[in-house]
């Protein structure tokens, strides 16, 4: 990113407190996480400090500081894909792709999430890999999932 | 635009008299289960074959949320008729055509047979899930696409706003909603009315209304399916609540985690707007009103009034004291309200059909129907919408059609991590919000897991420990570290390596949680680990004398019976990650 790129992005948005997660959503939609120079960019266009937006995007799930892989596994560990096996599931994810959750493949291909509920809560154990949901899930479902996306590339 | 009231019955005949009603329709349910399921290509099944038949003229494709009976998607009704079809593939869509739309027969082999009698129904509403609810709510889901205002406008909605704004004051709206015993459906279930009131009664130049769609219990969705399936009616609420407290901005903060309810509500809300029913002198009245749309970040605490509106302001959603009490001082320091989803969507109803139909739905002191998600080891799971003081056994073996694979009935969890566990002996409880806080449990927003024998109960205490744990916003002492204290002693449990004195100290670790804690969070959050000790202490003490799991669930800990688990759960449940 740039800082033109930046200033673009942010052109429309308002300069107030409550602007700043719509921002955070947005910056993330367009490069897959926050860099930190969007950071500084989004302190000063808010009038705010760096400090700030850093207290707020950690402490927010959704908003990642560094970048994500091609495809986002994203496994569910709601209640009712717990008790359905969604935690085996879980363990053989991170098995087959050897990362734990918030990591990402050296190849950059995968990266792992966890999920505490998709609201698909009858059909579980879900898996979503980017934005496609996969129900009824089962550990030995895992490897070939896995398999169809790193032959997608 | 619409500048009047009547305008909204001549736009009704006008939407009426420009769709000549076709022949049949076929309505796929196209919620998140059943695209999760496959929805989508059945869609393009259908419309490849409608198209390459030339049917599309007399056959109509309606694409709607979710019917609720998730376990059968992806599923489709055809009218007239109401035939029900469900876990379709797309290769059989040619024989539904060629039979049931062409030549009024039903398919076989494709009738819904029911798990539990084995016998077979053809007709959505004989199917036993459909027949003991009351889709007061949800019916309409069946007849709505959510991306049409239009839809909406054909199932009498918006006559509700009409009738609130023309020929009623503020302070009716809100008697009216008082009297029909309206209570709220996010899980304190305090009376609606009376919240509406205390926020009229502030005086303020300018007050604030919020929607919370930030459902985040594990294995609860009614919220998200209402707002995907049905938005209008959440809108219609709103603004009619909004008319009542003298509100002019209203705020739908929804969980990401939703995509499609963030973007039908989306929609709904820019279609609104479109129309004349959001903004300046709505239907051409004096009043004005206005709703923007949050979309959450992955917190949940938000679900929690006062963090919500932390979140709302842009800030890290930490939970503030009260009092005061949003209603004193919310957003912004202004007076607000806030109101979980199926409330709001609870208003349109009574006020076109008013309290006194609305009231006689239901318990003495718990009005109207509820929406739960009947999920976990359930064979016919889903949404379920039920008339309140419906009882437990009804639910689960009724309309869920009892447990599946042949297993025994263990418990069933209510009100999420917040909630308690309700054994068999609690099956003939008729379900309300004061019932289920006597028996140890609560309402919540309307989850309902159900747990056979494969089940453990530490080991769900502990998820659920783990859950809140991490969910903890951190301000304060009790519910930040008080949380991760019962989580490691629940793990030391489960990896057998508990010792007796951890009961006494998790007893008293959550009695002091939920005391000393800020908010709802910290407050409720040991009830799942107290309420199993209540109920299911044997099987601490399992875990803890004997280094027995007899769910086979603890990999650290072997079976009692001696043998090893059946292979179906060792293989799904070998590990769990703490």
């Amino acid at each position: 990113m740039n800082g033109a790129e930046m200033d673009a992005l942010l052109r429309g948005f308002g300069r107030e407190q409550k602007d700043l997660t719509r921002i955070l959503h947005l910056v993330q939609a367009e490069y897959g996480y926050i860099p930190a120079p969007a950071v500084r960019r989004i302190a000063e266009h808010l009038n705010t400090t760096e400090s700030e937006v850093y207290g707020v995007l950690t402490f927010y799930k959704a908003f990642r500081l560094r970048p994500r892989g091609k495809y986002l596994v994203t496994v569910c560990q709601g209640t009712s894909c717990h008790v359905r096996g969604g935690a085996g599931v879980f363990e053989e994810m991170k098995k087959e792709l050897g990362v734990e959750p918030g990591g990402t493949t050296p190849d950059r291909l995968f990266s792992l999430d966890t999920v505490n509920c998709l609201g698909c809560c009858a059909i579980g154990p879900t898996v979503v890999v980017n934005g496609t949901y996969y129900s009824q899930v089962s550990v030995e479902d895992v490897r070939s999932l896995v398999a169809a996306y790193r032959k997608k590339k | 635009m619409l500048t009047h009231p009547t305008q909204l019955t001549a736009w009704k005949a006008l939407i009426l008299e420009e769709r000549p009603a076709p022949q049949k329709t076929v309505v796929v349910s196209n919620g998140t289960c059943g695209r999760a399921s496959g929805s989508l290509d059945i869609i393009e099944a259908l419309k490849q074959e409608l198209d390459g038949r030339g049917l599309e003229d007399r056959v109509k494709l309606e694409v709607t949320g979710c019917h609720g009976f998730c376990e059968m998607e992806p599923n489709i009704v055809i009218y007239p008729g109401e035939i029900y079809y469900g876990r379709l593939k797309p290769e059989d869509i040619p024989a539904i055509i060629d039979k049931t739309l062409l030549k009024n027969k039903v398919v076989d082999p494709l009738v819904y047979e029911d798990p539990k009698s084995r016998r077979r129904y053809s007709q959505l509403k004989e199917i036993p899930f459909y027949r003991k609810q009351m889709r007061l709510l949800t019916g309409d889901n069946l007849r709505i696409d959510p991306d049409r205002i239009e839809d909406y406008v054909l199932a009498d909605g918006y006559q509700a706003l009409a009738k609130a704004l023309f020929d009623m004051t503020a302070e009716e709206v809100i008697r009216e909603v008082e009297s029909a015993g309206l209570r709220g459906r996010g899980g304190a279930g305090f009376p609606t009315g009376k919240k509406w009131q205390f926020c009229r009664n502030e005086s303020a130049d300018r007050r604030y209304i919020i929607c919370n769609a930030d459902e985040g219990n594990p294995g609860t969705y009614m919220d998200r399916s209402i707002l995907a399936a049905n938005p209008h009616s959440v809108i219609e609420g709103m603004i009619i609540g909004a008319y009542a407290m003298g509100a002019a901005e209203g705020y739908i903060y929804v969980r990401m985690e939703a995509p499609q309810a963030v973007r039908q509500i989306t929609i709904a809300r820019d279609q609104a707007r479109k129309h004349g029913l959001l903004g300046k002198s709505i239907l051409g009245s004096e009043f004005h009103f206005d709703i923007q749309i949050v979309e959450g970040a992955g917190a949940f605490v938000c679900g929690e009034e006062t963090s919500l509106m932390s979140s709302i302001e842009g800030r890290r959603a930490v939970s503030r004291q009260r009092p005061p009490f949003p209603a004193q001082s919310g957003l912004w320091g202004y007076p607000t309200n806030i109101n979980n989803v199926e409330t709001w969507a609870n208003v349109p109803l009574i006020i076109k059909r008013g309290a006194e139909w609305y009231s006689q739905i239901g318990t003495p002191k718990s009005k109207g129907t509820k929406i739960f998600s009947l999920v976990g080891k359930i064979r016919s799971g889903g949404q379920v919408e039920v008339p309140m003081g419906i009882k437990l056994r009804e639910i689960i073996y009724d309309i869920g059609g009892g447990i599946k694979d042949g297993k025994k009935f263990k418990a069933v969890q209510t009100g999420g991590p917040a909630g308690g566990f309700l054994p068999a002996k609690f099956l003939d409880l008729a379900i309300d919000y004061d019932n289920l806080v006597q028996a140890g449990s609560t309402m919540g927003s309307g989850g309902m897991i159900v747990l056979d024998e494969t089940t453990c109960m530490v080991d769900l205490a502990r998820h659920y420990m783990h859950f809140t744990q991490e969910e903890s916003c951190g301000k304060c002492v009790p519910c930040r570290v008080g949380t991760r204290q019962m989580h490691d002693i629940l793990v030391r449990i489960t990896g057998g390596e508990g010792e007796e004195e951890d009961l006494a100290r998790l007893k008293e670790l959550g009695d002091s949680i939920t005391v000393a804690s800020l908010c709802g969070l910290g407050q409720t959050a040991p009830n799942p680990v107290l309420s199993t000790l209540r109920h299911f202490r044997e099987e601490y003490i399992d875990h803890i004398k004997h280094k027995k799991c007899a769910a086979g669930v603890c990999r650290k800990l072997v079976p009692r019976t001696g043998r090893k688990a059946p292979p179906e759960v060792r293989r799904t449940k070998k590990r769990r990650h703490d």
